[in-house]
């Protein structure tokens, strides 16, 4: 599903460092993966990378069977459409579409039938506990509020991999787990892969393994 | 080293130096408006102060100045008003139009007492070169600096006039000194004028001084036992007032054009302040959230606008200085219209003049913030700092009753009439009604774009939502590009009005096909001549006799037009405006009025109205109302037979000539001219040459507005861009999100393009709706009261549906250029810079 063969990247600049050494990761469906690792060593770095939003130095990214290297920003910006769901810490939300219309956006893009759209985006608001705000705006919400109407969105769309960068950074402890019990429950439900970025052990604990992205690369966490 | 001055300086500049800009785009926008009101103020004053200058040095020290109409008032006067015992000098003075031969213009030729006039403006006897002798010698002339530099002439060079049949050989005595006369003109003696040019004992006007310690009230009265109907005694100050009127509408219209460009100015400078500001609101409400109080912010972001403010105006009263004097040297101090030819000007500056603009630049800027700001740190910090709050700031532009009760306002305005013969009310109710239209924009902007059909395209979904989400931000983008539109639209709306009715008002009031043109009593109209100038091919000849002659003081004199006509036909030879009735048999003889006449003396239909001809008083019946749109202070048109029977003046200077049925005008007119005196100075003129020159006046006159209102619409342009750059700065991370989330950046350009057409679309709706509204206003209001004629609506739509068609484009690409280097930000860093 997705595969990431000794992928390396630096950036150029008057303080140029190979941030990403020589990293291999392969996911099947239905995984759910925590990254964690220091401030600045790169984590998401490599989840822009996975998502075909930068290019790797070196080293080779297959996800769904295509090969990232070799597809220009419009295929790159397909297959994201269609594969990859994205959680952020900071919501992202549009301010000015209410809750449905943001989680309904994937499958607009991804030209869904009308028909087909509104079924979908109420049954993922049914799952994240928000089927009673489908029509509030964003700015009507709380943090952990908002956040769950990421997670929809990400989902919605039936994606392979979910990329989820510090989905709790901006939520109090109870909402956090409330936002990683879900994230976790709708990937299995969909069978999809997931990748969590986060500082918080806690958080991690949630996925099924854990790794730790250090400047020696990738490895297993230790058993704590 | 970090100290605490260092933090407040960044906190104060930073946001300057990170939108340079922004910055430079609102400075420009100050710097443009106020250019263009302050050239246009600078023109306006300059002229009206060199118009004046030159009238009171013509007047010289006079304290009263004796004139009538422009034909003369009786020498004989002179010794009885001088013998008065309040008068100390009474000097005589004929100013006649002196034709040059070979030369189209003419030139203003004084003929004065040397000696009286010297005691009332000493400077006119002081010439380079010539003697005090030579202004007896009535072969000597002098000319002023500005004369003698159109002629080319100096001290002892030969000029040759025209006089009557003949033609007058003089010699340069001297140049005046330039103290003493500004405009182009010649001096001589009056004796000389009047025998050289065979004026016949007229002068024009005596100019008094009155004796130390006179009781200015006794002598009008004394003068009022004296003087002749028609011929009024006024203080010089008066008749310099009555001739700033001559241009006076024409400059107050000019003005307030650039009043409108300035506004649209300000409205640029407003909504990017509004826009700039309400994107600050998460850094207001940060601040706010750390603690520093309300007062200290507003303080803050009102000191930017001031200081974008002062120097978009310095930049822009430089601009505007160097524009007004590239336009004053190029069209003169009669700012083209024709009226003063000739007189040198250079701006003059008035500190005054140089404060108010300087405010007005600071004031849009401030105001603008101001309006924004004040919201901006009221709002609950804790939730401006969520995403997508900065729509609140635009909340509560969206209420309709203000707007609405600007435009009601706006339309009850139209309906007062002139105060002081300027169409103040009418200028209130066009900006009442761009402000509200304006005002309204956010509610217009919600109801068109709830009405536009749903795609199933995301980029079509998604900018629509965000224009239906946000109308207030709609309503502020859009402000400057509908004023500007609205401007051009009821400009072109009106000129075409305005061309359309001269046309028809040519085709009714030039119905013969030869025109005869002398000066004022070039010739004897009688039957004689009549038989004589009725060549092979003439069907018919109408004389026509044209005087200047004065009704009242306050105003400027009125043309008496005398004709050949057919009273029972009058509709033939006028353009009448309503039914034209005859008088009674047994009641005074019909007069027709002009329009203007209705306007400023009253005159009505079947009125009976006394006119005074050449120093006797007539009563006349008002039978019928025309349009004129060649004398703006009126004129009266009388039957020529019933002015000579009164006046016994047979001669006339017009006549117009009927062709036979397939008659060729060119050697019709070859033949009459073959049949006047060898010399006589008189032209002959083909119809359609004079629509010809008319029209091109008339275009001629307009090209400035033309540029005035380009200039307002690249403003709304730049204002539209700029407002659609700054939104888009505001949403980069929004962009990056959907990059994200998989929108190809054609998706999002696709998007911003869209959002920029409806934009647009709804901007030239309003604007081309508004601009039909204010025309009406401009026609019936403003230029009936400014010009006193009346003209029927006529909307070029070819000419509006091109610009609306070059416009659209235009207005989309300018809001899509805006935001496109905003949406092509890179992805992962707006996303990184979270909201
Ligand atoms: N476009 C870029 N150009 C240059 N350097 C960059 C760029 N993007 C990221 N970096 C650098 O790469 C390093 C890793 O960045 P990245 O955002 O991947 O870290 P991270 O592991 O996600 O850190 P954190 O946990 O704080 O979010 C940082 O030192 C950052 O400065
Ligand atoms: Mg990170």
């Amino acid at each position: 599903m997705l595969s990431i063969r000794s992928v390396s990247k630096s950036f150029p600049g008057p303080r140029a460092r190979t941030l990403l050494r020589d990293i291999s990761l392969a996911l099947e469906p239905g995984e759910f993966v925590a990254v964690v690792g220091e401030s600045g060593i790169g984590k998401s770095t490599l989840l822009n990378l996975i998502a075909g939003l930068e290019s790797p130095d070196s080293g080779a990214i297959e996800l769904c069977g295509e090969k990232l290297g070799a597809l220009g920003d419009d295929e790159a910006t397909l297959l994201r459409r269609r594969h990859i769901g994205f959680v952020f810490q900071a919501f992202h939300l549009l301010p000015y579409l209410s809750v449905e219309k943001n989680v309904a956006l994937p499958l607009v893009l991804n030209g869904v039938a009308s028909a087909a759209i509104g079924p979908r985006v109420r049954e993922m608001l049914g799952a994240v506990n928000l089927g009673d705000r489908a029509t509030s705006l964003p700015a009507e919400l709380s943090g952990g509020e908002m956040q769950r109407v990421a997670i929809a969105r990400a989902l919605v769309h039936r994606p392979s991999l979910v990329l989820a960068d510090e989905p709790t950074g901006n939520l109090d402890p109870e909402a956090a787990a409330q936002v990683l019990a879900l994230l976790r429950e709708r990937i299995k439900a969909d069978r999809a892969a997931g990748i969590l970025v986060t500082h918080s052990r806690s958080a991690a604990r949630t996925a099924d393994r854990i790794l730790v992205l250090s400047e020696r690369g990738l490895s297993p966490a230790p058993a704590a | 080293m970090l100290s605490s001055a260092g933090v407040r300086a960044s906190l104060a500049l930073a946001p300057l130096a990170a939108n340079k800009g922004r910055v430079a785009v609102s400075v420009f926008a100050i710097a443009l408006g106020v250019a263009l009101g302050y050239a246009v103020q600078l023109i306006n004053q300059s002229a009206a102060a060199e118009f004046a200058q030159a009238l009171r040095v013509l007047a010289g020290d006079a304290d009263v100045v004796v004139h009538g109409p422009r034909a003369g008032i009786p020498e004989a006067l002179y010794p009885r008003i001088a013998a008065l015992p309040e008068v100390a000098v009474a000097s005589p003075v004929i100013e006649v139009q002196a034709r040059l031969p070979g030369q189209r213009e003419a030139l203003k030729l004084l003929g004065v007492d040397v000696f009286r006039a010297a005691r009332l403006q000493p400077d006119i006897a002081r010439a380079e070169g010539g003697e005090p002798l030579d202004f007896l010698r009535e072969d000597r002339l002098f000319l002023s600096r500005a004369a003698a530099a159109w002629l080319g002439l100096t001290a002892g060079d030969e000029l040759a006039l025209a006089a009557g049949e003949g033609r007058l050989a003089l010699r340069v005595a001297g140049i005046l000194s330039a103290s003493a006369l500004r405009e182009r003109v010649a001096v001589m003696d009056i004796a000389a004028v009047q025998s050289a040019l065979r004026t016949g004992p007229v002068v024009t006007r005596i100019e008094l001084r009155l004796r130390e310690g006179a009781d200015p009230a006794a002598l009008s009265a004394a003068l009022e036992r004296v003087l002749p109907p028609g011929v009024f005694a006024e203080d010089p100050g008066q008749s310099v007032e009555r001739n700033a009127r001559l241009t006076r509408a024409y400059r107050v219209n000019l003005a307030v054009l650039a009043l409108v460009a300035l506004f649209t100015g300000a409205l640029f400078v407003f909504s990017t302040q509004m826009l700039s500001v309400a994107r600050r609101r998460v850094e207001i409400a940060l601040l706010r959230a750390l603690g520093v109080a309300r007062g200290g912010i507003l303080r803050q972001l009102l000191a930017e606008a001031a200081l974008i403010g002062a120097l978009g105006a310095a930049g822009g009263m430089a601009l505007g200085h160097l524009a007004a004097a590239a336009f004053l040297q190029r069209y003169g101090a009669d700012l083209g219209a024709g009226t003063f030819a000739g007189l040198p000007v250079t701006p003059h500056v008035d500190p005054v003049a140089v404060l108010v603009f300087a405010l007005l630049g600071v004031a849009a800027a401030v105001g603008g913030a101001y309006a924004a700001a004040r919201t901006a740190v009221r709002a609950q910090p804790a939730r401006a700092l969520r995403a997508g709050d900065e729509h609140e700031a635009l909340r509560s532009l969206e209420a309709a009753w203000p707007g609405a009760a600007c435009l009601a306002a706006g339309a009850l305005l139209a309906f007062v009439p002139a105060i002081d013969g300027l169409p103040i009310a009418g200028y209130l109710s066009i900006t009442l009604l761009l402000i509200g239209t304006l005002a309204l924009m956010p509610r217009l902007a919600r109801v068109a774009f709830a009405l536009a059909p749903q795609r199933r395209a995301a980029s079509w979904r998604l900018a629509l939502e965000q224009l239906r989400f946000a109308p207030g931000r709609t309503g502020m983008s859009l402000a400057a590009i509908v004023a500007s539109v609205s401007l051009m639209a009821s400009m072109a709306i009106m000129v075409a009005s305005f061309r359309h009715s001269l046309q028809d008002w040519l085709d009714t009031m030039l119905p013969a096909q030869l025109y005869v043109r002398g000066g004022e009593g070039a010739f004897l109209a009688d039957e004689a001549l009549r038989s004589q100038w009725t060549v092979p091919g003439v069907a018919r000849i109408e004389f026509l006799r044209s005087e200047q002659i004065l009704l009242d003081v306050a105003h400027p004199p009125v043309t008496l037009l005398a004709r050949d006509l057919d009273a029972a036909r009058i509709d033939r030879s006028l353009a009448l405006v309503g039914e034209s009735r005859l008088p009674a048999p047994g009641a005074p003889p019909p007069a027709w009025v002009s329009e203007a006449m209705v306007d400023l003396y009253g005159m009505r239909a079947g009125d009976v109205v006394a006119l005074a001809l050449r120093g006797r008083v007539a009563a006349f019946t008002v039978a019928g109302v025309w349009r004129d749109y060649a004398r703006q202070h009126g004129a009266v048109v009388i039957e020529r037979r019933e002015y000579a029977r009164l006046t016994g003046e047979e001669r006339a200077g017009n006549a117009s000539i009927w062709l036979e049925p397939g008659a060729d005008p060119d050697a019709v007119a070859a033949q009459v001219r073959s049949r006047m005196p060898a010399h006589a100075e008189v032209e002959l003129v083909r119809t359609e040459r004079i629509r010809e020159l008319t029209l091109g006046i008339f275009d001629r006159t307009f090209a400035v507005t033309y540029a005035l209102e380009a200039v307002a619409v690249l403003i709304g342009l730049f204002s539209l861009s700029a407002s659609f750059a700054g939104l888009a700065l505001a949403r980069r991370c929004e962009f990056g999100m959907l990059r994200h989330v998989g929108m190809t950046r054609r998706q999002i350009g696709a998007m911003l393009a869209l959002e920029g057409f409806a934009v647009s679309a709804l901007g030239l709706a309003a604007g081309l709706g508004l601009g039909g509204v204010l025309a009406v206003v401009l026609v019936h209001v403003v230029n009936r009261q400014s010009f006193h004629w009346s003209m029927e609506i006529h909307t070029p739509w070819p000419t509006l549906a091109a610009f609306a068609l070059v416009m659209l484009p235009l207005a989309s690409f300018a809001a899509w250029a805006g935001a496109r280097r905003a949406a092509g930000y890179d992805a992962v860093r707006a996303v990184k810079e979270s909201w």
